[in-house]
């Protein structure tokens, strides 16, 4: 059907949109493993001797180790109260009609669109007064402002394409609506779950600008420690490259379990 | 008591426009009339919702009631001599009476119309390229590789760009020594360090571009396809007359989206360049967060962050407009 040079030329184009996608990524993994000279040398070099010299010193770096269990803690905290809440909000949204859910609605998606700084401001006055500043807590839930959203969003869209038949019968059976909510929508829903709470996983992990100002010393997250290393005359760039690779590649590896899902997390499913 | 008001309020509104069922699937033939749940308790959603709500108002909309607040006084926490004075709207009068503050945000425009052109150019491209038949595991790769830009940490991708346009060990200066043009200084000179945050950024978000279009163009009927192929061998042709119609829901949200997000663009940029050289790179939310936090001026950056919050409330409603179109 396709002629032979436009089959090739098709070809060619793939593997330029593969090389384009993955490159960046690809010198952040091989800087990681170049020693210093290596590293300064001018022009860069492609071929080298691998070593994993920056891994073992940042594995034995503990302000490193400290910053991804913060970011672990953190996202994992924010994710389970984002499912835990919006799960049912969602289960509302998707089968009772209610006044002012069109209202509802579109303030969950105008939260996908806010600057970050529109809340870091005020935020951080409060939580100075109340003594909340570099605590878990307050990243905890200021990420809740974008995350919530998002999993209302997908479990909506989710719990919407349940047979309603299956809740009529439990009714019958004279289940509770939390009941049935709990035995029948949270089980059939799950794989909705598991895509809102991945999406919602990755945003806390890679968010910057309120770890930069909610936080100091104790509790600094992934993203603020690696950029931290950016200062002093000679950058130790196989430390920041290794350190930028660990934090990355977990959320790669999530990204690429809810690929098919991603347009529609990121649009809040306004395009399928 | 509040309660009872509460639930009443919501549960009395059967009557209410079909929701964004809108933007899963719409009303089902079987759905009997907007009441979708019949026998259900009054109060019933309203359990179901308040955790939730009542979450988004507290960590939400108190500190956005907290900020205006904050807009009209005199706030400088380094300064706490002076007193956080109301001083009704000098501050929205300062702002925008700020050079500096139009000259971010002609900036973020600038930003936005560079990149766009670029991201929509490639993504249409990459789209048309991943949905031809043909290649299958090649093409199956490429998708996925579109995951990886769009899932990078957004500080670790300034730090990429800080090594990749590096004046003297970068590779972005070998490539260009290799078409025959000399080193370059990207991100200690104006231009450069523009260029470099907008090629950053068009690597990031052209596979969100082109992930959309991939959609739009995957919706259109595969015997129209067809038969417009047989039609024509143009693929001008069918992409303007038979593609294009399935493309323009994807493009509304994609120049939506893209203008929120440079709006908010803030970690790569302050990873890359802290705005600088000069102010060359300096994007509204760059510019905002030093105000708010290095010179501590929060009165200024409160009036700010809520001009800000305007342009995308009103972006947020146009979006809603146009890409939920059941719910009107």
């Amino acid at each position: 059907m396709h002629s032979p040079p436009a089959r090739a030329l098709h070809g060619l184009g793939l593997t330029l949109v593969i090389g384009f996608a993955l490159f960046p990524f690809y010198w952040m993994v091989s800087s990681s493993l170049k020693d210093q000279t290596d590293l300064l040398a001018s022009p860069p070099v492609w071929i080298f001797r691998p070593t994993l010299a920056h891994y073992a010193e940042i594995f034995a770096d503990q302000k490193v180790l400290d910053a991804i269990i913060n970011s672990l803690i953190v996202a994992t905290s924010t994710t389970a109260l984002a499912v835990g809440l919006g799960a049912p909000a969602a289960y509302a949204l998707a089968r009772f009609e209610f006044r002012g859910k069109s209202d509802l609605w579109f303030w969950f998606i105008s939260n996908r669109m806010i600057s970050p700084i529109v809340l870091a401001l005020p935020v951080y006055l409060l939580a100075l007064q109340v003594n909340l500043l570099d605590t878990h807590l307050v990243l905890i839930l200021i990420y809740l402002t974008f995350n919530l959203p998002i999993v209302v969003w997908i479990c909506t869209d989710q719990f919407r394409s349940i047979p309603k038949e299956l809740e009529q019968a439990a009714r019958l059976d004279g289940a509770r609506q939390f009941m049935i909510f709990r035995k029948i929508y949270v089980p059939l829903g799950l794989p909705g779950i598991a895509v809102s709470a991945i999406f919602s996983f990755i945003f806390s992990w890679n968010e910057l600008l309120y770890a930069l100002v909610l936080t100091r010393r104790s509790v600094q997250t992934a993203p603020v420690v690696a950029t931290s290393f950016m200062s002093g005359y000679e950058l130790p760039w196989g430390k920041i490259m290794a350190t930028g690779t660990v934090i990355v590649l977990p959320v790669t590896i999530f990204a690429l379990l809810v690929s098919r899902h991603m347009v529609r997390g990121l649009t809040m499913g306004a395009t399928k | 008591m509040m309660r009872e008001t509460a639930a009443d309020a919501i549960a009395d509104g059967a009557a209410a426009p079909q929701l964004p069922g809108g933007v899963g699937g719409g009303r089902r033939p079987g759905d009997d009339g907007g009441r979708a749940n019949p026998g259900y308790g009054r109060a019933t959603p309203f359990w179901f919702l308040a955790p939730a709500v009542l979450v988004l108002l507290a960590i939400g909309i108190y500190p956005t009631i907290f900020a205006v607040v904050t807009s009209f006084r005199r706030y400088n926490i380094t300064r706490p001599r002076e007193g956080f004075g109301f001083v009704g709207l000098e501050n929205y009068i300062g702002v925008l009476g700020d050079q500096t503050f139009w000259a971010t945000l002609g900036l973020t425009a600038r930003f936005f119309l560079t990149v766009i052109p670029f991201q929509l150019g490639f993504g249409i491209a990459i789209a048309l390229l991943l949905h031809r038949p043909g290649w299958g595991l090649l093409r199956s790769l490429a998708r996925v590789s579109l995951v990886v830009p769009l899932a990078t940490t957004y500080a670790v991708v300034g730090l990429i760009g800080r090594l990749v346009f590096n004046r003297d060990f970068g590779v972005a200066n070998q490539f260009l020594n290799a078409v025959g043009i000399g080193g370059f200084d990207w991100l200690g000179s104006p231009s450069g360090a523009f260029a470099a945050i907008a090629i950053m950024d068009i690597w990031q978000w052209t596979p969100f571009c082109a992930l959309i279009f991939l959609a739009g163009l995957s919706m259109v009927p595969v015997e129209i396809e067809e038969a417009a192929r047989l039609e024509t061998p143009s693929k001008l042709a069918l992409l303007r007359h038979v593609q294009l119609p399935y493309l323009l829901p994807g493009l509304t949200a994609v120049l939506i989206l893209r203008s929120a997000d440079v709006l908010k663009l803030f970690d790569m940029v302050f990873v890359m360049t802290r705005g600088g050289p000069g102010a060359a790179t300096d994007l509204v939310s760059v510019y905002i967060q030093r105000v708010g936090f290095r010179v501590f001026d929060m009165g200024t950056a409160s009036a700010q962050a809520l001009l800000l919050l305007v342009m995308t409330i009103i972006l947020s409603r146009l979006y809603i407009k146009l890409l939920y179109r059941e719910i009107e």
